[in-house]
């Protein structure tokens, strides 16, 4: 029950955001799917025990393969899905709280919180790149037939 | 490469033209060189350099050619538009389309708001409110005034962008109204949590993705971008924390 609803929710959160950021109309549904298997992924890791750097950038790295598959089925730009189903991973929450730390002159946790930010917006940047470079490296290597199993087809002929 | 000079004039218009729409509707750095790099290459124009700053194009055709920089004021996000520059340099760099036509279709790209009604965005962003409000582990008797909150920010942004220039003064303002409506609301008693409650209202504000996108263009190794959208990023941040600072001391 509690999986259903937070797939819900989320679904609905990252299509709204869709729509502020004005994603073409017939993309919006799947920016939603999107944003929903990373915001899962992420919440599973969280509920055994993973800590959120980690658990973010497992998020991010799903999120890009997805979104590229949908960037190659539809021929549109990868950005379209990928800033839409980032949302919910991005620490938009833990961003106000360091500001809010900061205008209250309470330093010391604005600090603790900023870093948090920081590691966390870092853990899904890279997340994000290194799904890209793994998956060029590889279309390269399929082009190129290289990988073990075209090369041991080419081996049986 | 030695074309017609007005030919020249013309690729260089269209190339940094394509470049800037992408740019202003926030398209990552890397991939508006990429994007004008390939146009360039698919006319015979290989010399082509270009250098891309969230302030400003410069670009090249190379030594005996002209120059050209295009200033860059205004940044959203719009992706609809990046998704049609994207297919006109993809039909360009196919060759089913010519340099002029490429150049009249970015024109109309241009000129075109390509905006949904106001009144579906402000809806959405109290829609996004409530479920992150839920994400963020809220409880549902504060769903309505999430949803109010939410909505109340969106739209406040919107008409004090139009209002003043000043990108930061109208998110203070936005997260002013955020702040007064979530008070309100518990001093009515219609809520409870107000810190859950202005979370999710301002997560429609919030710059999460231009702090994400930072980290990613330093990683790509361009540090002037990454450095501008960092410190965009962190002013936007500022001015939300104020503006909700101010409520609460009230």
């Amino acid at each position: 029950m509690e999986y259903i609803i937070q797939m819900i929710f989320s679904f609905i959160a990252t299509a709204c955001f869709g729509v502020i950021f004005n994603a073409p109309v017939k993309a919006i549904p799947y920016c939603g799917i999107v944003g929903s298997i990373g915001w899962i992924i992420y919440y599973q890791l969280g509920i055994n025990g993973v800590d959120e750097v980690k658990a973010s950038f497992a998020g991010a790295f799903v999120v890009a393969i997805l979104a590229m598959a949908l960037a190659r089925k539809f021929r549109m730009p990868m950005i379209i899905y990928s800033v839409s189903g980032i949302i919910p991973l991005v620490p938009g929450g833990v961003a106000y709280n360091t500001m809010r730390n900061i205008v209250e002159l309470d330093y010391a946790l604005g600090m603790q919180n900023g870093m948090r930010v920081f590691m966390i917006s870092g853990a899904i940047a890279m997340g994000l790149v290194f799904a890209e470079v793994i998956m060029q490296i590889l279309f390269r290597m399929l082009r190129k037939g290289k990988t073990s199993i075209q090369s041991f087809i080419k081996v049986k002929r | 490469m030695i074309e017609k000079p007005q030919q020249n004039e013309l690729a260089i218009d269209c190339f940094l033209l394509a470049g800037r729409i992408m740019m202003e509707s926030g398209a990552e750095t890397y991939r508006v060189e990429d994007t004008m790099l390939r146009m360039a290459r698919s006319q015979n124009m290989n010399d082509a350099q270009s250098y891309v700053t969230p302030t400003g194009i410069i670009f090249s055709l190379g030594k005996t050619q002209p120059t050209r920089i295009s200033a860059i004021s205004t940044r959203v996000t719009d992706l609809h538009r990046i998704a049609l520059v994207n297919n006109v340099s993809r039909k360009l760099t196919s060759h089913i389309i010519t340099l002029e036509e490429a150049y009249d279709e970015l024109n109309t790209i241009q000129k075109t708001n390509y905006f949904l009604p106001v009144t579906l965005q402000v809806l959405a962003a109290s829609f996004a409110s409530i479920s992150f409000l839920i994400l963020f582990g809220g409880i549902w008797g504060d769903m309505p005034a999430a949803f109010i909150a939410g909505g109340v920010g969106q739209y406040v942004v919107m008409v004090m962008q139009k209002l003043s220039r000043v990108k930061f003064f109208s998110e203070f303002v936005a997260t002013l109204g955020v702040g007064m409506v979530a008070s309100l609301a518990l001093y009515f008693g219609y809520g409870t949590q107000i810190d859950k409650i202005i979370i999710g209202s301002v997560m429609p504000l919030v710059p999460g993705l231009l702090i994400t996108n930072a980290v990613r263009d330093l990683m790509a190794g361009h540090f002037t971008a990454g450095m501008a959208k960092g410190a965009e990023a962190f002013l936007t941040a500022f001015a939300i924390g104020a503006g909700i600072a101010l409520v609460m001391a009230w």
